[in-house]
C-alpha cells in the first residue's frame, strides 16, 4: 500500500471532508482522509436535528444530510479515504517531512510520509471527572453527546426522568429529543446567568416543550449508588458558588452533562504544536498553519464552532493554504500578532503575515460575556481598521470578521481586538 | 398587542418586535431577513415546526427522518408517533420518502442519510 503522499488530513469529519474538497480542487491529488470511525460524516450523522447549512447550501439541513453532502462530493472527486483508521502520532523529521504513525485493519501499525498535515480531529465533550460534582457514580449519567448517540445511532432508550446539567446546544437539544422519545425532561440546569447555547435552540427545544431553563444554577449533589436517583440543584451567587439553603431535589434516572466541548489535540501536542490555553486548539497564523511548518489546524480541533458552516468554510481555507505551502513552501515576510482586548476571549489567528493572504484574512473570536451596543473596534495602534455596531454580543456566538488586503496595507505593528461601548 | 419573539430559522437568533391586533400581525422589527418576518407572522397566527427524529429500519437501527416541510407545532408529537409506527426497508436512499401524509398534516417523511 501507497505510504507517501504530499497531503495527509486526519479526520473524516466535517472538516477534514472540507479541506480535503479543497485541497482537491487546489490541484492536490496526491492525498488521503484519515478517519477512525466507520463512516466519514463524523459528529454530524448523530446531529440529527436541523439548522446545518444555510451558509454553505443555503437550505436548511440535518447533520446526517450535510455529511452525506460533503462525503458525496469526496467520493465525486474520487480523494482517498481510509476508515477504522486511527492516528497514534504525527512528527517532523529533519527534511521538514511528517510522519504519521496509523493503525487500521489494512495496514497493520505503519508510518506514512507527507509534505503537508491537515489536523482536524474536532472535538470532544468535558466529562463529569472534569466538573468536580461530588456524590456516587451511579449508572444514567452520561454526556450529552453519548446520550444523543446512543437514541440516534444505536436506537437506545437512555431514561425516563431527565435533568439536564449546562445549556450548551447539545443539552438544548437533547432535551427537546429525550422529550420526543417519551422522556419528561425536569430541567436544564446552567451556572452561568446566561445560556451558552444558540437563541433558537431555547426556543425551540426549551419554550416549545415547556421545559424550564435554570439560570444560575448547578448541580451539586448526585444521588444513588448503582442507579442514579435522584440530583440536587442549587442556585449560584456570583462567584459561580453554591447558595446554601437554596438545594432542590430532582428525582430522575438520567443526569446528561452538557457542559463545553474540549478540541482533541493530542496528536498536536503530541507532535509539538504550540496551543493556545485560550481555545485548547493551536496557534494559528492567518493560513491556520499551526507553530510546526507545513501542520494546518481546522474546525473544532482549532478552536470550538457553533456552526457547521463556518467550519467547512475554515477548513476549506485550511486545504487550499496547505497546497499552497506544498507547491511554494513558506511564505516569507514578517507577521504581525493579533491579541485580544477588552472584552475579547481569543481570536483566531493569533499573527498575520500580509505576504501570505491573497485576497483578505478571517479573524474569528468570541466575547467574553454579554455585550449590548457595543463597536467591535479592530486596531493597530492609532489605526483603526474596522468598527462595527452590534446590538448584542454573546459568547455562545463566534463572530467572524472579514478584513480585506488592502486594509492592511500600512500596518506594521500588533493588531488588537476589542469592544468599546457605543455612544448612546 | 407588543409581543417580543426569538427568530428560530437561523443561527442569528434575531430579536423581532410584532405588532399584534385583532389578532393579525401588522409589523414585525428587527429581523435581518425575509424569513424573520413570515416566522413572526406563523409563530403569532399558526406557529410551525420541521420534526426531526429517528424510525426504526428493518435491521433493528434507527434511520435519521424529517418532515419534508414544516408541520403545525400542534402535531409534533403525533407526528412523532406515526413515524414511531414505521419499519424502514434497506437499503434507503437520503431523501427517499418513508411515510406519506405524517398524521394528516399533508407533509411527507423523509430520511435524511442512505442506509443499507
Amino acid at each position: 500500500m501507497k505510504t507517501s503522499y504530499e497531503l495527509i488530513i486526519i479526520g473524516g469529519g466535517p472538516a477534514g471532508m472540507a479541506a480535503a474538497i479543497a485541497a482537491k480542487e487546489a490541484g492536490c491529488d496526491d492525498l488521503v482522509i484519515l478517519e477512525r470511525d466507520n463512516v466519514l460524516g463524523g459528529i454530524l450523522n448523530q446531529c440529527i436535528h436541523n439548522g446545518f447549512g444555510l451558509h454553505t447550501f443555503n437550505e436548511e439541513l440535518t447533520g446526517p444530510e450535510y455529511a452525506e453532502r460533503y462525503a458525496d462530493k469526496v467520493r465525486a472527486l474520487d480523494i482517498p479515504y481510509e476508515l477504522g483508521t486511527m492516528v497514534l502520532d504525527v512528527t517532523k523529521d529533519d527534511n521538514n517531512d511528517k510522519n504519521v504513525t496509523v493503525i487500521s485493519p489494512e495496514r497493520g501499525a505503519v508510518t506514512l510520509k507527507a509534505k503537508a498535515v491537515i489536523l482536524a480531529m474536532g472535538c470532544r465533550e468535558r466529562p463529569r471527572g472534569a466538573l468536580n460534582i461530588p456524590g456516587f457514580r451511579p449508572q444514567g449519567v452520561y454526556t450529552a453527546g453519548t446520550a444523543q448517540k446512543l437514541v440516534n445511532l444505536e436506537g437506545v432508550k437512555v431514561g425516563k426522568e431527565v435533568v439536564i446539567l449546562g445549556s450548551g446546544d447539545i443539552g438544548l437539544i437533547m432535551a427537546r429529543r429525550m422529550t420526543l422519545e417519551g422522556a419528561k425532561v425536569k430541567a436544564v440546569a446552567e451556572l452561568m446567568p446566561y445560556s451558552s447555547g444558540l437563541k433558537r435552540n431555547i426556543v425551540q427545544c426549551l419554550d416549545d416543550y415547556g421545559i424550564p431553563l435554570l439560570l444560575s444554577h448547578t448541580v451539586v449533589d448526585i444521588k444513588g449508588k448503582e442507579k442514579l436517583e435522584g440530583v440536587y440543584i442549587a442556585q449560584v451567587d456570583e462567584k459561580n458558588t453554591p447558595v446554601a439553603g437554596t438545594e432542590e431535589y430532582y428525582p430522575c434516572d438520567t443526569l446528561l452533562l452538557s457542559c463545553g466541548l474540549l478540541p482533541e489535540n493530542e496528536l498536536s501536542i503530541g507532535a509539538g504544536v504550540s496551543i493556545d490555553p485560550r481555545t485548547n486548539g493551536a496557534f494559528v497564523n492567518e493560513s491556520l498553519e499551526t507553530s510546526i511548518e507545513g501542520v494546518f489546524s481546522c474546525g473544532n480541533v482549532l478552536h470550538v464552532h457553533d456552526l457547521v458552516d463556518f467550519v467547512s468554510e475554515e477548513s476549506a481555507r485550511a486545504g487550499a493554504n496547505a497546497v499552497r505551502y506544498i507547491r511554494n513552501g513558506e511564505a516569507s515576510g514578517e507577521s504581525i500578532n493579533v491579541t485580544p482586548g477588552n472584552g475579547v476571549r481569543y481570536t483566531v489567528p493569533c499573527k498575520i503575515n500580509k505576504e501570505s493572504i491573497t485576497d483578505s484574512v478571517h479573524i474569528r473570536f468570541r466575547v467574553t460575556g454579554v455585550y449590548k451596543d457595543t463597536n467591535i473596534v479592530i486596531k493597530s495602534g492609532d489605526n483603526e481598521i474596522l468598527r462595527r455596531k452590534s446590538r448584542i454580543l454573546v459568547p455562545s456566538e463566534m463572530l467572524d470578521i472579514i478584513i480585506k488586503k488592502e486594509k492592511l496595507e500600512n500596518i506594521t505593528t500588533d493588531i488588537n481586538v476589542c469592544l468599546e461601548e457605543a455612544a448612546k | 398587542m407588543t409581543k417580543e419573539l426569538i427568530c428560530i430559522n437561523c443561527p442569528m437568533g434575531c430579536a423581532l418586535t410584532a405588532e399584534v391586533e385583532n389578532g393579525k400581525v401588522i409589523s414585525v422589527t428587527g429581523n435581518t431577513c425575509k424569513r424573520g418576518e413570515i416566522y413572526a407572522q406563523n409563530e403569532l397566527t399558526a406557529p410551525v415546526r420541521v420534526v426531526t427524529t429517528t424510525a426504526m429500519a428493518q435491521n433493528g437501527k434507527p434511520v435519521p427522518v424529517k418532515t419534508k416541510d414544516t408541520i403545525p407545532k400542534e402535531k409534533i408529537f403525533e407526528v412523532v408517533a406515526a413515524i414511531k409506527g414505521v419499519t424502514v426497508p434497506l437499503p434507503v436512499k437520503m431523501g427517499d420518502t418513508i411515510l406519506k401524509n405524517a398524521a394528516d398534516t399533508g407533509v411527507d417523511i423523509i430520511a435524511a442519510r442512505s442506509m443499507g
